[in-house]
This record gives C-alpha cells, structure tokens and sequence, in this order.
C-alpha cells in the first residue's frame, strides 16, 4: 500500500511544470546575512526600521517528520514540521531584501516536501520550484516586495496540500517597512518585545471507544485523518504545537508599559483572537503594513490562509490570556496562551470597590 | 417419626436449610461486594487551615493555620475508589458509566461529586454501613505529611489583583509540575505515615464540603459566611473548588490558572 502511495506521488510530482532556472552567483551585487532562526513564539533578532540598505538574507528551512505528543492526555500525532516546530519559525526581512531560503528534506523524512511564500510573486509562492524527496535539498531567493506578515506553508500537490498543513507544516515571513511600523497619522511605532503564535488546527481519528489513534507511520494516518479533515472540524485547537504549550512555566513574559508586537498566523482556518483583560493598540488585522492599522480593538479577526499583526502596551499586571475567541476552540480545543505581565497594578483603571459578600437591600449598603 | 430419627436426621436437616439460605443469596444477588480496605486514625490534633475565601475589612486575607481535634476515630479508605470497584456500581445501574475506559486497578477518575456521592450511596446499601465523602477537615488530618499547604505568603495575598494572581499561577503550575498525564495504578505515588495510599497524586480526591466566603470585620470577628454548595472542595497537590457536576476540570473554570489533572475520590466510613 505504501508503495504505490508513493508511485502515484512521482508521477503526480512529473506533471507539475517544473522550472529550474538558476540564478546566475553573484548577479545581484549585495551584502549577504546568514540569520539563525529561533524556536517559536520567541522571533530571531532583527532591527525595526534600518538605515542599511537591501542585503540577501540567507535562511536555511529543514522539513523535518516527526511524532509528536499535542495535549495533556498524551494524544500522539504524525507531524510534518519546518525545523523540528509547530508553528515553523518566524523569519524577519526588510522591504527590499532578497530571501535566500535553503530548503532541506532530511534523509530519514518519507514524502517529498516544499514551501510557498505568500510574500513572495511566482511559481505557486516558490512550491513549484522547491519540491525536493528526501536526502535533497534546493535553494530558492525571492524579493520581498510588499511588507507585513505572511504565511508560508508546504505545498506538495493534490490532498498532499492540506495534510501536510494539517500536520503543521506552516510557519511565517514579517517584511517589515525600511523606516518601521507607522500608524495611520505616520507616527513610528516601535515594539519592546515581539511574540509569533501560530495557530494550528489538528484532526486526530478516533477508536471505537473514542479515544484518539496512533499510528506508527505517517502513511498509515493517512486515510483516516483525510475521512475526519472532510468534515472539517478540529479535534485540537492549539499554539505552538500542543494544549497548554504557552502557559504554566511556557508563558510569555513582558511588563507593564511595555509595548508587545503578537503576530498570529493560520494557514488553513479562521480565528478570531483576543487579549483577556486586554485589547489590541494597534492591529493590522489583514497582515499589511502598507495599510494604516485598526485601533483600540476588542478582538480581531485571522483569516484562515493569513498572518496578523497586533501592538498592544500592557497595562495591568497578572495572567493576560490570548484566546482564538471561540471559547469552546479556546477552553475545549486547547486554542489559549497565556501572557505573563510583571509591574504595578493601576486602581484608576480597575478596582474591585467592594469584595464579594451577601446580598444587601440597596446598592448604599 | 421417632425422635431417634429426628436426631439423626437434624444435622442433614440444618446442613439443607443453610444451604437453601445460600442459594437464595446467590440467586438474588452478584457475589457479595467485598469491604473496601480502611484504615482507623485515632482522634488527634493536627494542623488545619481553614479552606474557602476569607476577607477581613474587605480585603483578601489568609486564614491562620490552627491546631483543630478530630474528636471521634477516623476510618477512611487506604486507598481511592478503583475503576473497577465503582464499574460494579455502574453494572448494577446505581452509578453513571465513566466515560473513561481506565485500567481496573487504577483510580476512578472524570467522576463528579455527584458520581462519588451516589456510589458512597450504593456502598452503604450493599454493605449496610454508611459512606460518605470525607470533609475536608477529615481529609486534611488523613493526608498528614503529604498535605499541601496552600496559603501563599501574606505579602502576595494583600498584594494588588495582578501579584496574588501572579503568585498563585506560579504556586499551582509548580506544584503540577512533573505530573504523570494519564491515571496510574493504584500505589503509584506510595503511602504517607497513615498507611493512605496515593494521596496528592496526579488525582484529585472530592471532598464533602462546600466553598464558602467568609467575611470577618477588622478585628476579626465573622461577619458573614456565604456559603455555595453546588460547588465543592476537591484536595490534592493544591486545593480546587469545582461545581458539583464537573466530571473533567482540565478545561479549568478560567482563563488561568492550574486545574486538578484528575477527579477521583475516596470515602469515609461513618460510625
């Protein structure tokens, strides 16, 4: 069965229109910089607005199988990840740069595997020049030529497509503008601290006594995950890969009057995100910087296939939970982080003016 | 017949009658549900630290921890109500199935305080002794050296909303720290001195009691005492009020905050 899964996957990987033009080295006369990625939700250094000028970033992306646990049960999934995490990392650009992404499918993966750049223009976003089997390798440059958050994702072909998405193939790109983020008046907006969550949805099958499978390949979660994906409703609803994965000792740290970017991606389905207690400053909700940011937001909304952005300056100390605000996704489905907040309480603007007690005749008592 | 005979025949007689007696039992029931092990704690004095919410002037305050008496013999189940024990509650239709399909000879768990209460209800009727729920009190003194103290320094609890709760996430996802995920066989996590077994493992144990907010003036005096019994105290690494009808907490009752990993419960025998 395996075999010929993977026969028709060759044959299928010989129709696409498979261009491979290399750039000639050295036609582009510009600075180089290697970037080591970071493990999501923390993002790799970078500068906001640069005086430097367009350089080539050179970033190197391992698809990587694996199995992985996603909740507090103990619920084993077959993963497909970009350098060993769910979301993939965040990778950080400027307007104008070239994106050199090396590509590597690990010898020991199963399936063929690619990516496609939503901020990128051509050849399916990049998929159709970087299909490469495993113990390959390709390189790709794109120029990033609009700014914001974009999703990036594998791409392999057929229903290839959304399993691999589904098994956490995804990730995101910020091109930011040269001279950083603007408000609508034009007014700079700078960030202390930057977070990346990506929301992942998983489609775990069931036995006959309703507990989740585990399968010993990602072929054999094949055919039961695709029957359970068609009805399109998650089993998990999470960030960073797993239930839980950033609360308790994972929570995010920042301060009161620090000002925080959350970047938030879902390559395949919607979300609506909302900061418990919280709101977000200034929200680019559709992911573009060329376009002036929502302000003073309550929750706002991720289309599925998209990435976000949302600047807000904490305000009160204390657990601030950010929710897919679909609190049965949020409290059931495992869709919570949580945002750990260190700094004075403001009375001025909360106080509980009197504790909890009996019921009393008038509100004068 | 001549009483001869009779004196012969008595002893068949008697041997017959007992075994009719036997059948008829048989007949009528399953084999007899055998009596739970119990462990009997003397009256004694212990530390306890009142549970539930207490204000003083208003503002959130800690209970002191204070030697109370447990004036009558304790006798409490060494060990938590197993799968399989509250499974014969389940087949004799007394008790709601778990929806866990667990190992027998793990403890019970996603059982609500009203599951723990009707199997204490079925116990008594095929034991003819009365079970119950321990209080908390009860189940304070029993778990002895492995009862967590759940009182955090004054200096977070007067805090500002934003420290207290900083500091009690921080207390409960320590103790959560390094839990199994899924029930373990019974005696996994060992016996305290008292010979209880499993106490403040990864399951969280029902307890009889009620929260209650207690307010007390600036001198200290009570107040008032609101008390809300549809929601109960469940003991273990940490103190958790749950409504009475949860059968799952992980989900938690809030945005923060660590929830038992497990509901399960062990019960008391009333003298």
């Amino acid at each position: 069965m395996a075999l010929h899964w993977k026969t028709t996957l060759s044959l299928s990987t010989l129709s696409l229109v498979t261009l491979t033009v290399a750039a000639a080295a050295g036609d582009l006369n510009l600075p180089r910089q290697k970037v080591e990625l970071v493990a999501p939700p923390y993002v790799h250094a970078h500068q906001q607005a640069t005086s430097e000028g367009p350089k080539i970033m050179e970033f190197r992306l391992v698809a990587e199988e694996k199995q992985i646990v996603i909740d507090e049960e103990g619920t084993k999934l077959r993963a497909m990840t970009f350098n060993g995490s769910i979301p993939a990392p965040l990778m950080v650009v400027h307007e104008g740069d070239y994106v050199e992404v090396t590509l590597v499918n690990l010898a020991s993966n199963t399936m063929p595997h690619n990516v496609d750049f939503h901020s990128a223009t051509g050849a399916s976003g990049g998929g159709d020049l970087t299909l490469v089997a495993p113990g390959e390798q390709v390189r790709l440059r794109w120029k990033a030529t609009r700014t914001g958050v974009f999703v990036y994702h594998c791409i392999p072909g057929g229903p290839m497509v959304p399993w691999h998405i589904a098994a956490g193939m995804s990730g995101a790109v910020m091109v930011l503008p040269r001279d950083g983020l603007k408000d609508g008046a034009g007014k700079p907006l700078t960030y202390d601290r930057v977070y990346y969550l990506g929301e992942q949805d998983f489609y775990v099958p069931r036995d006959q006594k309703g507990k989740f499978k585990s399968y010993p390949t990602h072929v054999e979660a094949f055919a039961d995950t695709m029957d359970l994906m068609h009805k399109l409703i998650p089993t998990h609803v999470v960030f960073n890969g797993a239930v839980g994965a950033l609360t308790g000792k994972n929570a995010m740290p920042a301060k009161v009057g620090e000002n925080v970017l959350i970047i938030h991606s879902q390559a395949d389905r919607d979300s609506r995100p909302h900061l418990v207690g919280g709101h977000g400053d200034y929200v680019w909700e559709t992911g573009k910087f060329a376009n002036p940011p929502q302000t003073d937001l309550e929750t706002w909304f991720i289309r599925g296939g998209s990435a976000g952005a949302a600047l807000y300056k904490f305000l009160q100390p204390g657990i601030v939970a950010y929710v897919n605000h679909n609190m049965i996704e949020a409290f059931e489905l495992g869709a919570t982080a949580h945002f750990r907040i260190e700094g004075p309480w403001n009375d001025d603007l909360m106080s509980q003016v009197r504790a909890p007690g009996p019921v009393q005749k008038s509100n004068l008592d | 017949m001549s009483a001869q005979s009779l004196k012969r025949l008595l002893p068949a007689l008697l041997l017959l009658l007992a075994v009719c007696a036997a059948t008829g039992r048989l007949w009528s029931a399953q084999a007899p549900i055998s009596l739970p092990d119990l462990v009997e704690l003397p009256p004694a004095d212990f530390l306890y630290r009142a549970a539930g919410e207490v204000l003083r002037d208003g503002r959130p305050a800690v209970p002191p921890r204070l030697i109370t008496r447990l004036e009558r013999p304790l006798l409490i189940m060494r060990q938590q109500v197993t799968a399989a024990e509250y499974q014969r509650c389940v087949m004799a239709a007394a008790c709601a199935g778990s929806e866990d399909a667990a190992a027998p000879d793990t403890p019970v768990v996603k059982v609500s305080w009203r599951d723990a209460t009707a199997y204490a209800a079925w116990l008594s009727r095929t034991t003819k002794m009365a079970f119950r729920l321990p209080t908390d009190r009860e189940w304070a003194y029993a778990a002895g050296s492995r009862l967590v103290d759940d009182a955090l320094p004054e200096s977070a609890e007067l805090a500002d909303p934003g420290r207290r709760l900083l500091a009690r996430y921080d207390q409960e996802w320590d103790r959560a720290a390094g839990l199994a995920k899924a029930p373990q066989p019974t005696g996994t996590y060992g016996a305290n001195e008292h010979g209880l077994i499993d106490v403040a493992g990864n399951v969280w144990e029902w307890t009889d009691s009620c929260f209650v907010r207690t307010r007390l003036d600036r001198a200290g005096n009570v107040a008032s005492d609101v008390v809300n019994c549809g929601v109960r105290l469940v003991e273990g690494r940490h103190r958790a009020y749950v409504p009475d009808f949860i059968r799952d907490a992980r989900a938690g009752g809030c945005s923060a905050g660590t929830p038992p990993s497990h509901l399960g419960f062990r019960l008391v025998r009333a003298s």
